[in-house]
């Protein structure tokens, strides 16, 4: 890390000012998600009486239970987490196993497969939303979950940064192993899964988050209203309240609780995750 | 890593089964709608079960004389044209800061990464609320600084397209600063030590150590940047829904509206194409100018 203490009272008084700056700039980088929150607890008339007044004089929570009848918001909420959840244990299961693979077992062809599954990390998904979904409507999978779960499992980011930690293992490893008369099945889920404990967080919360908030996908694939999830639910209430503006905002407090919850326990994990992507190239 | 004493086909068989599931949905899902779509471009397929007929190259020529398709194209370049350059600004200069400070380090790169890890359309459900002419808080603050006239934001045709501009820099810059972050932590300090011995000032220390260390990062950030512009969706179909007008419509909106609203299947297929083209031709410079700086 670079050394950058300032010794001289001019420097001291620049790292200040610069702190300063900072903090100010941070605060109106939070400022949506405060005015959020402060607007999901008020009346609408406080609201448009004072708009200025930021900070409410009296909380006023009924935002909060009126958003849970005014739309099926329950049912958005559990399929998001199934979903999310599904696709992230099955995703980082089928996506480790080709990294083990590619990383330390043999395969006909390893290193044409594996820069076809690398082509995944430059070809945007929506280039070939149009095509899968005929694919996927042909299987007769179109508005379905199975569907859904089924086009999100493929990760080449996945496979990559496992890849790239299975690399780091010493193969005496798996060598000791296999003296021990371990299969490599054995050798995998024994051995191999729990010392990639920190790489699999990483690559779980980076799965989990995209879930949780995809919308062009489910938007696609899920069409009947009992298989939608929080965003297309959100979406869905936004076009219906336009005005509502406590109502609203306390939906998306509701949809962003998670996240924040999932952010605060694993913001290593995150930050891990996205200075992957710069160790990519 | 063999084994003599097994046979020969069996390493490679335990092999290709762990890599077996992947490969079948990466077949499935993802390389075989790859090749469909570019066959479906010659289509006049209209979705789920219709039956198909091929029709050359009309699709194409249609394209490039759909004023619609079109606009969709200059808006998104529009947009690139605009996200890119601030992003990286407000990223690269949050970094920097952030790398010079002693205190609150930590909750500073919270702060600015936290709208990265908030959905989509919660937050573009917040900023139009935000970006309201007449009720929203945007447009409050600039008449409390005396700007009589504030602009109509999501409502005029003229500053939609900057107002989701201003959202989508906002959200994403906290992600390119940690990752220009690392690499400006990724650069040796004794090229600092030995500039300082030199007596260059810190200016002169960023511009001949820091830029140019950080120019293989800041190259992969420009084009994740430009790569990323051309997916924009969600905030479009949340705070505005192409319009006023025509005036947000981008690249990916259009695909979608023709592909899902419309079921022009085979017609919103030949503008995927187009979109995978812009997408390659980026990655293909970025691979033949990044020879030029990565030294391995």
């Amino acid at each position: 890390m670079m050394d950058v203490t300032t010794k001289s009272k001019w420097g001291k008084l620049a790292s200040y000012l610069l702190l300063i700056v900072l903090v100010a700039f941070s605060i109106a980088t939070l400022f949506p998600f405060l005015w959020m929150i402060s607007t999901s607890l008020r009346t609408d008339v406080d609201l448009f009486n004072n708009p200025m007044n930021w900070i409410p004089s009296k909380l006023y929570l009924h935002n909060y239970q009126e958003v849970w009848t005014a739309i099926p918001f329950g049912r958005y909420f559990l399929n998001t987490l199934k979903l999310s959840v599904i696709i992230t244990i099955l995703q980082v299961v089928i996506c480790s196993m080709a990294a083990y693979a590619f990383a330390k077992l043999k395969v006909p062809f390893k290193q044409t497969i594996f820069i076809l599954f690398m082509t995944n990390l430059m070809m945007p998904w929506h280039s070939i939303m149009v095509p899968q979904f005929a694919i996927v409507s042909k299987l007769d999978l179109y508005n379905t979950h199975t569907g859904y779960v089924l086009i999100q499992l493929f990760s080449g980011f996945g496979i990559f940064l496992m890849r790239q930690f299975f690399l780091s293992l010493p193969n005496e490893l798996n060598e000791a192993a296999r003296v021990d008369g371990l299969s490599e099945w054995k050798i995998f889920w024994r051995i191999i899964m729990p010392l990639s404990a920190p790489s699999l967080s990483t690559f779980a919360i980076f799965t989990f988050t995209f879930m949780w908030n995809d919308y062009l996908a489910p938007l696609i694939y899920l069409n009947d209203d009992l298989l939608k999830t929080l965003q297309l639910g959100l979406k869905v209430f936004q076009t219906e309240h336009t005005m509502d503006y406590g109502l609203l905002m306390a939906g998306t407090v509701f949809a962003t609780i998670p996240m924040v919850i999932v952010f605060l326990i694993g913001e290593r994990f995150f930050i891990q995750s996205v200075a992957t992507t710069g160790m990519k190239n | 890593m063999t084994s003599r004493r097994l046979p020969q086909y069996k390493p490679y068989l335990t092999g290709t089964l762990f890599i077996l599931p992947a490969f079948v949905l990466f077949a499935v899902f993802i390389f075989i709608p790859l090749v469909y779509g570019f066959v479906m471009s010659f289509t006049d397929y209209g979705g789920f079960n219709v039956k198909a007929n091929f029709i050359g190259f009309d699709n194409y020529t249609k394209l490039f004389k759909d004023d619609y398709f079109i606009v969709s194209l200059k808006n998104n370049l529009v947009y690139t044209v605009l996200f890119v350059p601030l992003t990286m600004l407000l990223a690269l200069l949050a970094a920097i800061a952030l790398n010079s400070i002693l205190h609150l380090r930590k909750y500073l790169r919270m702060a600015f990464y936290f709208p990265q890890i908030t959905s989509m359309v919660s937050i573009a459900i917040v900023w139009a609320l935000l970006f309201n002419p007449m009720s929203g808080p945007i447009n409050h603050m600039l008449e409390a600084i005396g700007i009589a006239n504030p602009p109509q934001w999501l409502m005029s045709s003229k500053w939609a397209l900057i107002a989701i501009v201003v959202v989508a820099v906002w959200k994403s810059f906290g992600y390119y600063m940690i990752i220009l972050l690392a690499g400006i932590q990724g650069i040796p300090t004794h090229l600092y030590e030995s500039a300082r011995l030199d007596g260059a000032n810190r200016f002169k220390q960023f511009l001949y150590i820091t830029l140019p260390s950080l120019s293989p990062t800041l190259f992969m950030v420009l084009i994740l940047t430009i790569i990323n512009s051309f997916q924009v969706f969600d905030l479009v179909s949340v705070m505005t829904d192409g319009g006023p007008g025509r005036s947000t419509n981008v690249l990916v909106f259009r695909i979608y509206q023709e592909a899902f609203v419309n079921y022009r299947m085979g017609y919103s297929a030949a503008m995927s194409t187009v979109l995978f083209l812009i997408i390659m031709i980026i990655s293909l410079i970025q691979f033949r100018l990044e020879k030029k700086w990565v030294t391995y």
